[in-house]
């Protein structure tokens, strides 16, 4: 059982890419395949974002240490449906004219906000191994791999801006992303406490 | 075990949400693309003569299917596959539309008394949405000045302001679409009267599907797709600027009244510059008033970075 976890969760991150090929390939990304396509990668990039985000939570509330076992893998999955999304929009829906892309980030807040969140997400995919942890220290490792939730917030207002009407799925989403971040200062408020409480 | 240590109820609660929500949104984002709905065609229009002066013959029209399936149409929900998922939940049977205010003859119209009494010609046109993408739809319809001049326009009629269909089992309208209902639109009277702009009655030769703006819905091609207001029931002249849903939007910072397609002007969230043609892969250009450089005159004067 416990041996099962890591290749369990591995085959379920692939679960999406294996389902949009499929779509790809049978026409079913509709009229639009390209949006289509950005929707779907960019959503399960976020999802995979607040799985990455919810294991400390889930340790800290019930207790559980598993998902902190598929925690990198939740991490690089996530990284690399942002990588694909991030690439499909430059090279498919841009056509590679950095140029326009370039206009794109720097003028618009919605685009600015999806490359700023990718860009986030590299250093930290790029430090995530066991060898970076040790040649930063792990002090040092775990402070910058603190940005994981500046990424979450700016992820949460890139969804947001997607549609041109608030949705309540993206506002829940962003309740999502305060909960599992509150529940981290939360926790650290008490430890604080604890620590001044027992000398 | 410390009270502290026990899981807070919200939190508990939260969480079931939060697994539901997630496990529901990627069931929701995934099906429909999956299974996109088959939209019927619906009866052949009687004696529609094609209008060789809009016949595009150098594009390539959309397939009906593209047209029925890829939509914006909020009052049968917000997503593209929505309105052709819904089709049903609109009832264009009965259906009137009302000509109302500066007019010398006002009417309340029976559809099908609108459908005996003009000549129904085919056009075919770009369709250019806000959203950067593009269409080519063969319409079936009639000038809208035709319809406004036998209603005896007063000169006070500066502008006309339409208003589409609110039916209570529409599912954007029982729930939450964002915006409020009814979807108002309004164009100055010169581009109303203009040659291009259409009622719109029917598709590829047939009637209107639902999806499309069913019965009669207003097509104005040199503007963004919005402002051809869908399922018309309301049609009144005026002499002020009328409010309309996307102008009025976020105290309107959203959109324009004009609208008018310019590749120069962005959306506050994309750029204007480029669209995808559907069924093409790569962005081609936009083009000033979507090609329709006839109607340049129109807006002789008008800072249309300020009016957009």
């Amino acid at each position: 059982m416990k041996k099962a976890l890591v290749p369990t969760a591995f085959a379920a991150c692939c679960v999406p890419l294996l389902w949009l090929a499929l779509q790809a390939a049978t026409s079913g990304l509709g009229a639009n395949p390209v949006e289509e396509l950005l929707n779907d990668l960019g959503y399960t990039a976020f999802v995979l974002l607040a799985l990455t985000l919810a294991c400390t939570p889930l340790q800290i509330v019930f207790g559980w240490n598993w998902p902190i076992r598929i925690r990198k893998l939740l991490g690089d999955f996530c990284f690399f449906y942002a990588c694909v999304h991030m690439l499909t929009y430059v090279v498919i829906d841009q056509g590679l004219d950095l140029k326009a892309v370039a206009t794109d980030v720097l003028k618009h807040k919605f685009i600015f906000l999806g490359m700023a969140t990718w860009l986030l997400l590299l250093p930290l995919a790029v430090t995530s191994t066991r060898g970076w942890q040790r040649s930063l220290g792990f002090r040092r490792w775990k402070r910058l791999h603190r940005l994981v939730y500046l990424a979450g917030g700016l992820a949460s207002f890139h969804f947001l801006l997607r549609f041109k009407t608030p949705r309540v799925e993206t506002i829940a989403w962003m309740g999502v992303i305060c909960v599992l971040l509150l529940v981290r200062v939360v926790a650290a408020a008490r430890r604080r406490a604890g620590m001044v409480q027992s000398p | 075990m410390r009270s502290s240590e026990v899981t807070p109820k919200w939190l508990y609660v939260r969480r079931r949400e939060f697994l539901k929500l997630g496990a529901g949104s990627a069931l929701a984002l995934s099906l429909p693309a999956f299974a996109r709905a088959k939209v019927e065609h619906g009866p052949k229009l009687a004696g529609v003569t094609a209008n060789a002066q809009y016949a595009l013959p150098e594009e390539k029209k959309n397939s009906f299917e593209d047209i029925t399936t890829y939509n914006n149409f909020y009052e049968l929900g917000t997503d593209k596959s929505d309105p052709s998922d819904n089709a049903g939940k609109l009832q264009t049977r009965p259906w009137t539309v009302s000509v109302e205010g500066e007019v010398g003859k006002p009417r309340k119209w029976d559809i099908e008394e609108i459908l005996k009494s003009f000549p129904i010609e085919e056009r075919v046109y770009r369709l250019r949405c806000v959203e950067a993408w593009s269409m080519v739809i063969p319409w079936d319809g009639f000038p809208l000045a035709d319809f406004l001049k036998k209603h005896d326009p007063t000169s006070r009629a500066k502008y006309v302001a339409f208003e589409s269909v609110v039916q209570p089992q529409m599912p954007g309208v029982k729930g939450y679409a964002g915006i409020p209902f009814p979807y108002l639109e309004g164009l100055r009277i010169d581009e109303a009267t203009h040659p291009l702009t259409l009622l719109v009655v029917g598709l590829y030769g047939e009637a209107l599907p639902n999806p499309d703006g069913a019965p009669i819905r207003l097509i104005v091609p040199w503007k963004y797709g919005f402002k051809s207001a869908k399922s018309i029931v309301k049609i009144k002249l005026q002499e002020t600027q009328p409010p309309t849903t996307w102008n009025q939007y976020g105290g309107g910072v959203e959109y324009g009244f004009y609208a008018n397609v310019n590749p120069d002007v962005d959306h506050p969230r994309w750029s204007q510059a480029r669209e995808r043609r559907i069924g093409e892969l790569l962005r081609r250009k936009t083009l000033m008033f979507n090609g329709y450089s006839e109607v340049a005159s129109l807006y002789a004067g008008l800072d249309l970075r300020k009016f957009y």
